[in-house]
């Protein structure tokens, strides 16, 4: 059926409970988005950014009376580094220094409610918010100082923490504030914002360091694997074998007499234990494997057929474009393409194992967590641990980089439910590798097929593009989104599975070729019930739907005897900013039109805009081919990106980078190993990624910025194209078009 | 049962079992943040301390058998308030995405620089292969080994 | 008296000297090799058919092993070979026409092979294992000759060979020939044993695998000890006696061999490491019908078991106490029983590897100190624990280790770590 049936979704997000007051009320794309982003509901649209959802000025920007500024934002530091771009965003209109600032990401005890970190919109949504509230706020201060002088509020400037008058007279922005009425900060913003105008920027646009790097660098605690409360405890969790299995025995009073074991917990197919000292845990906790006896668990499918297997499951079929008169194939003037391109389960494999400190004190349990959304994730605990919400409070403490869902939710359970068996006790939960790998939610294995043709004249006439895929977002709203949940004797399950809708997508994200296609239809065939247990990774589809999109464009290329980048900037006149990225990534590379082929060695483009919404990324490799070892060498990588008005741009850049790098380490070898036995890939070397041997030579990034343009998220944006580059050159350099990724497994 | 170790040049005598590996105690017992928890299997680097001028994976070091070794954790190069040569590289070149790795890397090119202060790309790439760094920060590590390659002074 | 002795001794030792100058001399000059002249082109690419059987015959003769350094081209050379006499730079055998082998003619190829001659006629070290290739069959060679040249040309000349004086004199390997080299194709054997597996394993091991330029030990001047397949060294490794794999404490059987051959992992006995490994990757890619047909043959060479030898004395109980806390921080995590790796992967026990059952501690303390490093394609790794555990240390291991294995303890463990220490890398 076409659409997302209303009464399924209303069903599912009732479930979610308290986050929805008057959701059946909201247009269907807000309610999909509530689900996708975990935001709370709309307040006023005409407010800018986050501050749509949450519109007081003092929820973002507190001034304490001895004139300290604190910036609250509902985003957190992933390892982006978006802590560093949002306070230079805060502090630009208000005329401080970065380090001048306490900033707080993610709270809920003190911060605006931004739903997830997630989908690259951070610094459109709360970088967004924060301009315009730190504008906002800004002219408050001015026009408190100026009411206390009697003078022209347009006579008062800010300088760095400090009020200044006309002869020299200063005040700090505490006092400042008692010049306004009494609700002081806290009132609804405006609308409209006195914005500084982008060319006086003189933080914003800066590559100003990143605040938290040198405490990575010099042993500073940085991540919530450094808390260290007072009389805390640590626990390790024993996870079943496989998924399904039951726990038909273990002996855990053996466990508990174990020297340093303060409790074992079992509850069904849920164990924990609980010791003083960290290798004390570990130890118990391999005495309580060893202990256990499991039966059963649920059967994979054979790795082999994985795609077949998916691709007859049911599904909900959404057309998400219909254009002209698409499926008349038959009536096809010019050449063809047609192929069908896949990819294989991906493990965020995050280098540090998700980690979480939860305690419950006098009724309050808090848990530090380095969760992607501390709103959502703290309804789910509040479920789990069947406590009122209020009486739950999440707070962001960094892990190491998650890139989408990884076992962070998960282990943010079991803090809260050790926590709860030892009421009082701070309870530090650290998952073991094999746990992290063997449990986390894959990006999912995908199929789409593409059918193109050009018309008489070589350019693009059809298209035809479907999509399979299972669910991009399980993060939890609903406790039975986590793995703790679903062990424990009576479990709680899963809300159903839910599209993301377009724009934004979930599988189908970039679905869309942004290229000028007079008739197109395309099709995303969400699979709600898929073998393995998966949610969002980086770019979520963009990554297979950009590489199959910009695979079809060079063959199609091909058959026109166009120059695969002229035949892209030929398609692209709609769209001068992505003309501009892909001129600028062929320029640098010194693609030239016709350039002779060289054996093994291949040159390969690739462009997209993440979600057709936010950046655009092109990308150019140039790769060596090792027919006897079958390895690629890369040897250098160019790349173009218009991410709108740059905050920082050293930061984008790194973010680039990062991702041009961990894309070819997906797009070249990275699959999950899985069979009968269940799953396989529990460690590095059961799922090896790139290491600095085989990272590209040289990689180089420019940014096209553009001032005073909204800001578009970068982070996602360069899966996808650089997969796509790697295809299009491992074709050139072999002769061979290789259509399911990983483009070269190990074995 | 107490354990003598030599950590950044102070001697600390450890409550500990002998067959406790290193990492743990340096960050519970010493409470060190810099070594981290990757994987506990020697296969990401990320709790890279050096024990005599040699790289050691932490979490496979037993303190039972490091009494009398010299210990050096990342907190030995530097501060935030004074970073040593490696460390400042590093926050010049700002050579960190989430940066969970980079303590590890720290020392494991720290390991190299003094056993060879003016190594190649090449070399420094070869030598690096044990540490994994998720967030493909691998060029601004590299860039930042580099950097004090060139100037010779670990 | 002694000053006349000496004086005649000193005479005697000039004559004797002399006479094996002329002696090579001569030798040298009656079995010197002509230069081939080099051809114009690189010769025809062969048929598909025909590149699928040479890279077949590349692989089972592992050429590309010693011919490829670790971050080199394939096939460019540049590997150092330690031998007791020196370093020995393995050559380019790339298409390359100025510093490979792109201007060899097939006979030029097959003399190579057959006689230890370059093209240009200088004699070839016996580090190249042309004793046992020179028995391959003609057709063999001109596949391998086939293969080669279309592999990718790379222009770099190697390091020239680390060996004292003497030995950089040519010359005298004629004389080593002489005593070693039976040059020609293995006499054709008859055509009903033709088809049966053992029969092409013989022509596999003793020809293109070369098995026992290492398995078997090698004399003061290099020559492959008789009978062979009695066990050597090579690398620091000890290659064990490949007649008594059925007698091991974790026999052999055939179908495990072929398994560890085939793929470098044996459910049965655990991974292949050392210089196995390499060997286990090329064979990875051949027809399953050679890695059986080895294994078959090998079965055929099995000695009878041998008489128990007397046990040495049992470890010291606190060695192995010792050696247990250092197993459960070091090791654990990996090879404990619930142990992921064991446990989901379905690795062996220790107790069933034969680097941990074998006669002597050798395997095991390079396995221990220098681990298992991480290759391309391989789920196969193990760190190395040589800046962690001294000596002493992994000693205790090994006495934990052997005596959870029910085996006796090895003799003087800490000296055999602290020589194979040093010859690790950096």
């Amino acid at each position: 059926m076409s659409g997302i049936a209303i009464d399924r979704g209303r069903r599912a997000l009732l479930k979610n409970g308290a986050l929805l007051v008057g959701f059946s009320l909201l247009p269907a794309i807000a309610r999909a988005e509530l689900n996708a982003m975990g935001l709370p509901a709309l307040v006023d649209a005409r407010l800018p950014g986050s501050l749509k959802n949450t519109p007081l000025l003092d929820a973002w920007i507190q001034v304490a009376p001895d004139g300290k500024v604190t910036v609250c934002s509902g985003k957190v530091e992933l390892g982006t580094g978006v802590r560093t771009a949002l306070t230079q965003i805060a502090v630009e209109q208000l005329e401080l220094q970065p380090g001048a600032i306490h900033f707080i990401g993610g709270d809920t005890a003190r911060t605006p409610n931004e739903g997830f970190t997630a989908g690259s919109h951070t610094i459109a949504d709360s970088g967004t918010a924060l301009l315009h509230a730190s504008a906002q706020v800004a002219a408050l201060l001015r026009a408190g100082a100026a009411a206390q002088w009697r003078v022209d509020a347009g006579a008062v400037r800010l300088d760095a923490g400090n009020v200044v008058g006309p002869n020299g007279r200063r005040m700090h922005y505490g006092a400042a504030l008692k010049g306004l009425d009494a609700a002081g900060l806290h009132r609804i913003a405006s609308a409209t914002s006195p914005l500084r105008a982008p060319g006086a920027y003189r933080t914003i646009g800066t590559s100003v360091p990143r605040v938290d790097i040198p405490a990575k660098v010099c042993g500073g605690a940085a991540y919530v694997q450094d808390l260290r409360l007072p009389g805390m405890l640590h626990a390790r969790v024993v996870r079943p074998p496989r998924l399904g299995a039951t726990l038909m025995s273990v002996d855990t009073a053996a466990v508990a007499r174990l020297p340093g074991v303060r409790k074992v917990v079992h509850d069904g197919n849920y164990l924990a234990v609980l010791a003083s000292d960290e290798w004390r845990a570990i130890l118990a906790m391999r005495a309580l494997t060893d202990a256990a006896r499991w039966t059963g668990g649920t059967p994979l499918p054979a790795p082999g057929a994985i795609h077949a297997t998916l691709q007859a499951l049911p599904a909900q079929d959404i057309v998400i474009l219909q254009r002209g008169a698409p499926g008349a194939a038959g009536a096809a003037r010019g050449p063809a393409v047609h192929a069908r391109y896949t990819k294989q389960y991906v493990l965020h494999g995050s280098i540090g194992p998700s980690c979480a400190v939860g305690q419950l004190v006098d009724g309050t349990l808090t848990v530090w967590t380095h969760t992607q959304g501390v709103y959502p994730l703290r309804a789910a605990l509040a479920e789990l641990a069947g406590m009122p919400i209020d009486r739950v409070r999440c707070i962001h403490t960094e892990g190491s980089g998650c890139y989408g869902q990884n076992g962070a939710d998960d282990v943010a359970a079991d803090a809260a439910l050790l926590a709860c068996a030892m009421p009082g006790v701070p309870v530090r939960v650290q998952l073991m590798r094999d746990q992290e790998n063997l449990w986390e939610p894959y990006a999912p294995a995908m199929v789409t097929t593409v059918r193109a043709a050009l018309d008489g004249n070589g350019r693009i006439a059809q298209w035809d593009y479907d999509v399979w895929s299972g669910s991009h977002n399980e993060r939890p709203g609903n406790a039975g989104k986590l793995v703790p949940a679903w062990l424990r004797a009576r479990p709680i399950l899963p809300s159903p599975s839910l599209p993301m809708p377009q724009p934004e997508g979930g599988g189908d994200r970039n679905a869309l070729p942004l290229y000028d296609i007079p008739n197109a239809r395309v099709v995303n065939h969400f699979l709600p019930v898929t073998p393995l247990r998966t949610s969002a990774m980086r770019s979520l589809g963009a990554h297979l739907n950009v590489t199959a999109i910009e695979s079809t464009i060079d063959q199609l290329a091909a058959l026109a005897h166009a120059d695969p980048v002229q035949f892209r900037l030929d398609h692209l006149r709609t769209s001068p900013r992505a003309q501009a990225v892909v001129a600028r990534a062929a320029a640098m590379f010194g693609w030239r039109a016709g350039a002779a082929t060289r054996a093994r060695r291949g040159r390969g483009f690739g462009f997209g805009q993440y979600k057709n919404l936010m950046a655009y990324v092109a990308i150019a490799v140039d790769v060596l081919y090792d027919p006897d070892r079958n390895t690629v060498r890369i040897l250098n990588v160019v790349c173009a990106a218009d991410c709108g008005q740059v905050v920082n741009p050293d930061g984008a850049r790194n973010q680039l980078e990062g991702a041009i790098i961990q894309s070819a380490s997906w797009t070249l070898q990275e699959q999950l190993q899985y069979g009968a036995g269940g799953i396989a890939s529990s460690d590095w070397s059961s799922y090896p990624i790139l290491r600095f041997p085989g990272v590209p030579d040289r990689i180089e990034v420019a940014l096209l910025d553009q001032p005073g343009l909204p800001f578009l998220g970068v982070a996602e944006a360069a899966q996808g194209p650089m997969a796509a580059a790697l295809a299009n050159a491992l074709a050139q350099a072999t002769g061979v078009r290789r259509c399911a990724l990983p483009l070269l497994p190990a074995h | 049962m107490t354990i003598p170790l030599t950590v950044n040049g102070r001697q600390h005598a450890v409550a500990a079992d002998p067959g406790t590996p290193l990492l743990y105690v340096l960050r519970n017992d010493l409470q060190l943040n810099g070594a981290k928890f990757g994987c506990g299997l020697g296969q990401c680097g990320a709790c890279t301390v050096i024990v005599d001028d040699k790289p050691v994976f932490s979490c496979l070091a037993p303190v039972g058998a490091l009494t009398g070794r010299a210990i050096r954790t990342v907190e030995s190069l530097g501060s935030a308030a004074q970073p040593g040569p490696l460390q400042a590289a590093f926050i010049a070149h700002q050579a960190a995405q989430c940066g969970y790795c980079i303590a590890g890397m720290l020392m494991r090119a720290q390991a190299l620089l003094e056993r060879n202060p003016h190594p190649t790309e090449t070399e420094i790439r070869r030598h690096m292969e044990p540490n994994l760094c998720r967030c493909g920060t691998h060029h601004r590590i590299l860039a930042a080994i580099g950097a004090v390659a060139k100037q010779g002074q670990p | 008296m002694r000053r006349l002795a000496s004086r005649r001794t000193l005479r005697l030792a000039g004559a004797a000297a002399l006479a094996v100058a002329a002696l090579t001399g001569a030798l040298y000059w009656w079995t010197r090799a002509a230069p081939i002249a080099p051809l114009a082109s690189l010769p025809p690419a062969p048929s598909s058919t025909a590149l699928a059987a040479g890279a077949r015959i590349v692989a089972l003769g592992d050429c590309m092993v010693c011919h490829s350094a670790k971050e080199g081209a394939p096939y460019a050379g540049g590997l150092g070979l330690v031998t007791p006499f020196g370093t020995i730079y393995s050559t380019n055998i790339t298409p390359d026409p100025a510093t490979g082998i792109g201007r060899w003619s097939l006979p030029a190829f097959k003399r190579a092979l057959r006689e230890g001659a370059s093209r240009d006629g200088h004699l070839l070290y016996p580090a190249f294992p042309y004793i046992h290739y020179t028995r391959m069959t003609d057709a063999d060679i001109a596949l391998a000759y086939g293969y080669l040249m279309t592999r990718t040309p790379v222009q770099v000349r190697q390091p020239e060979n680390d060996l004292p004086l003497p030995l950089k004199m040519r010359p005298m390997l004629a004389f080593w020939n002489a005593l070693y080299l039976r040059p020609g194709p293995a006499p054709a054997p008859a055509a009903e044993t033709l088809e049966t597996p053992a029969a092409r394993g013989r022509y596999l091991v003793d020809t293109l695998g070369h098995c026992a330029s290492c398995h078997s030990g090698l004399n003061l001047i290099g020559g492959e000890r008789h009978p062979p397949f009695q066990g050597g060294t090579i690398d620091g490794w000890h290659a064990p006696a490949l007649t008594r794999l059925a007698q091991e404490p974790n026999p052999w059987t055939r179908d495990e061999l072929a398994a560890y051959l085939r793929g470098g992992l044996s459910p049965a006995h655990g991974a292949a490491k050392g210089p196995m490994r390499p060997v286990t990757e090329r064979l990875a890619s051949v027809p399953r019908a050679d890695v059986e047909a080895i294994a078959s043959y090998l079965m055929t060479i099995q000695a009878p078991a041998a008489a128990a030898a007397p046990a040495p004395p049992p470890a010291a109980p606190n060695s192995i106490a010792q050696g247990a806390a250092l197993f459960g921080a070091a090791c654990a995590g990996c090879h404990a029983a619930s142990a992921p790796m064991m446990a989901l992967a379905g690795r062996p026990a220790l107790a069933r590897s034969s680097a941990l059952t074998g006669a002597t501690a050798t395997n095991f303390v390079q396995t221990v100190l220098g681990g298992i490093p991480w290759e391309h394609g391989s789920a196969v790794y193990m760190p190395p624990f040589a800046a962690t555990l001294d000596d002493q240390q992994v000693a205790a291991l090994a006495a934990y280790l052997r005596h959870g294995a029910g085996q006796p303890a090895w003799p003087d463990v800490p000296t055999t770590s602290a020589t194979l220490r040093k010859e690790l890398q950096p």
